[in-house]
């Protein structure tokens, strides 16, 4: 679709210096930990409607097929729920998949078997069962994708117990946190997001893995910190440069992966900032801004010179039309805007 | 009125086929249908004293299909079970202890304490899961037969689902993908013609679930399901079809719950089924039918029966007082296994 590549392609993200090592795109990133994880272990397969389509996914199962075969990297049947079982059976019994999806829309349809079986099955099996899977979607913001195909749910997912969700901001994360996630023994969800997808990075060559459930700063500021993750977290750190300029000098904490959240390093932040700004790709209401928003109350209010902010979605679906869109996602001047506020207030 | 009657042929015509079959194998059928009977039977009677603090979901009237399919597995073979567990559980060779202290809700339980009636799991006689949301393993059981294929094992899963689970779009889903890639799995449906309360022919239009399921792709039978020789003949064949390599096998077993969907007793005196649809299955009941059938082939007598019951009494007598005097769990047992290392 060419409005989808010129949108994507009219992105501007800081090019990174080649001299600090190898230069690689953001799908390209994702690309080489797929490959690497199906090149070390056999139990891992790749699947998904689409993962052998000439566009690839955003280019991020890209040559997979052609490299491990058909029986290792599939198309599947458009059975979102099915296939999730699928997936989870097979995890339960020796096999390490990623189920790949283009929107995490789709994996709405799955829930039953995300949430109330692979989520709960090593619990309910007392430590018998593990359930070693990787759910992947891209968050598919922009150009009229609208009400079914904007959806970022994370939220939905944040409180249930036995997911992991990884949500990375840059190449260097998208490799080695896909590399952990595939590694681990747990269903772990990998929310991308369509906008990063050509961001260029470093990323190191061969095997190397980012933890999951720790955060780490972007920036070191003592007014106010900024914490999030995905593109939230990307535009919250363009916002935080240009207020540099201002004399406002922010801390950015990027999440990495939002369950299990590092509450440590927002902790250690707050002390030292007192105040709070969370940014996230999902709605505000019920999400990652008001989960990190309670805990700010709840855990750190002596360390708190001013209420926390949010910077998520309203309370309102996904428009489609482009006009609409600028009114509802939050953008580098907004989130500026709310954290001069904040931090003159 | 009865609405869905019993429209199999009990053991006639069977009697020519017992040479095939050793007395002991036989004879072992008929007492693992028994046990559960008599199992069951217990759990039903001691209900309301509420030491089983979990819901419970009876198989008194369904001992064949339980006893029959696993009769054709081996250990290595891997179940899947819905939320009525108990039969699978046993005749696949659970330990019937560790059943009792889950419905005790004692740390010994199969699961922890983490599952209850409708979640008896034990991996080391290959139960291999259960879900207490309907169709909820059937998917799960096909990406397991799916890791077996790929993994080049030679096990076959089984996955028994209910009627009304055929009306959930995710069995549409896995028998499609078991067909499509040959998977070595047999889906067993045990249709009782009832989804708690709600009659077939409210859910389903006038057709046959076996032809339904056949329109995937894959062999289907419809099985005589309180006929523990058929039920077994059947499963025998699917097994060995899975094993060669020829794909999934789907088999629809009409069969009658004597109790309530949920809890202990009957309850078709509230309506919603006729008891007189009772009293017509229970006159083929899975255990008696098959009785009348070995002792008229000489294998067993009325004498031979007592002693036989009275052993599993005194085996279920014992496994309820080490479940009541099991140690229920700790505090500190609820934060276990959140997330595997």
């Amino acid at each position: 679709m060419p409005w989808d590549e010129g949108l994507v392609n009219s992105l501007v993200y800081d090019a990174p210096d080649p001299k600090e090592g190898r230069v690689l795109g953001y799908a390209k990133a994702v690309n080489e930990a797929l490959e690497i994880a199906l090149k070390q272990d056999p139990s891992v397969f790749v699947f998904g409607q689409g993962v052998d389509d000439p566009t690839a996914m955003f280019g991020v199962t890209k040559d997979l097929q052609d490299k491990f075969g058909e029986k290792r990297v599939f198309d599947s049947p458009l059975s979102e729920e099915g296939m999730m079982g699928v997936s989870t059976g097979a995890a339960m019994n020796g096999m390490r998949p990623v189920f790949m999806h283009n929107r995490p829309d789709f994996i709405l349809l799955a829930f039953n078997q995300l949430v109330t079986h692979a989520a709960k099955m090593h619990y309910m099996d007392n430590g018998l069962t593990k359930v070693p899977m990787v759910v992947w979607a891209a968050i598919g913001r922009g150009w009229g994708s609208g009400a079914q195909h904007s959806q970022a749910i994370q939220g939905l997912l944040l409180g249930v117990p036995g997911l992991k969700i990884v949500m990375p901001s840059t190449p260097y994360d998208a490799k080695g946190l896909m590399l952990s996630a595939i590694l681990d023994n747990n269903p772990v969800l990998v929310f991308e997001h369509r906008w990063l997808m050509k961001k260029d990075g470093i990323v190191p060559e061969g095997f190397y893995r980012v933890p999951l459930g720790k955060g780490i700063y972007r920036r070191r500021g003592k007014d106010v910190t900024i914490v999030g993750a995905s593109h939230a977290l990307e535009l919250g750190l363009q916002a935080a440069n240009k207020l540099a300029a201002e004399g406002i000098d922010a801390e950015v904490i990027d999440l990495r992966t939002i369950k299990p959240l590092d509450e440590e390093i927002i902790a250690e932040s707050l002390k030292k900032t007192g105040r709070l700004v969370v940014v996230d790709t999902g709605w505000s209401m019920g999400g990652v801004c008001a989960e990190i928003g309670c805990l700010a109350a709840e855990k750190w209010f002596d360390s708190l010179k001013a209420p926390v902010r949010r910077i998520g979605l309203p309370d309102i679906p996904h428009p489609a039309g482009y006009t609409l869109e600028q009114f509802f996602y939050p953008d580098v001047k907004r989130i500026s805007q709310t954290i001069r506020e904040l931090v003159h207030q | 009125m009865i609405r869905y009657d019993y429209h199999g042929t009990g053991f006639a015509g069977w009697q020519e086929k017992l040479d095939h079959y050793e007395p002991a194998f036989l004879l072992k059928l008929f007492r693992d249908m028994l046990r559960i009977r008599i199992i069951e039977e217990e759990i039903e009677r001691r209900y309301f004293q509420d030491h089983m603090k979990s819901p419970i979901h009876l198989v008194i009237g369904q001992e064949a299909t339980s006893v029959g399919a696993c009769a054709a597995l081996t250990r290595a073979d891997l179940l899947y079970a819905s939320h009525r567990t108990h039969g699978n559980y046993l005749a696949k060779g659970g330990d019937l202890k560790a059943m009792l202290c889950e419905m005790h809700c004692r740390i010994n339980g199969c699961v922890g304490s983490r599952g209850g009636s409708m979640h008896l799991m034990d991996k080391s006689v290959g139960m291999a899961g259960s879900s207490a949301i309907v169709a909820g393993v059937v998917p799960i059981a096909t990406g397991t037969a799916f890791a077996a294929q790929m993994q080049d094992e030679s096990y076959v899963t089984t996955v028994f689902l209910g009627d009304a689970a055929t009306e959930e779009g995710s069995v549409s889903e896995a028998l499609n993908f078991a067909a499509l890639k040959q998977l070595p799995i047999i889906y067993f449906c045990e249709n009782n013609f009832y989804s708690v309360q709600s009659p077939l022919h409210t859910r389903q239009p006038k057709r046959e679930i076996y032809k339904w399921a056949a329109s995937y792709g894959m062999p289907s039978v419809l099985v005589d399901g309180t006929n523990v020789l058929a039920v077994y003949e059947a499963m025998q064949e699917a097994v060995a079809r899975a094993k060669q390599g020829g794909g999934p096998t789907f088999i629809e077993s009409p069969v009658y719950r004597f109790r309530a969907h949920g809890g202990a007793g009957d309850d078709s005196k509230t309506g919603y089924r006729d008891i007189a649809e009772r009293e017509a299955w229970e006159k083929a009941c899975p255990i008696e039918t098959y009785f009348a059938f070995l002792k008229s082939a000489g294998l067993i007598d009325e004498q031979a029966r007592k002693v036989m019951a009275g052993e599993i009494m005194a085996e279920t007598m014992e496994a309820f007082d080490f479940a009541l005097r099991s140690p229920k769990p700790t505090e500190a047992d609820l934060y276990t296994h959140v997330y595997a290392d």
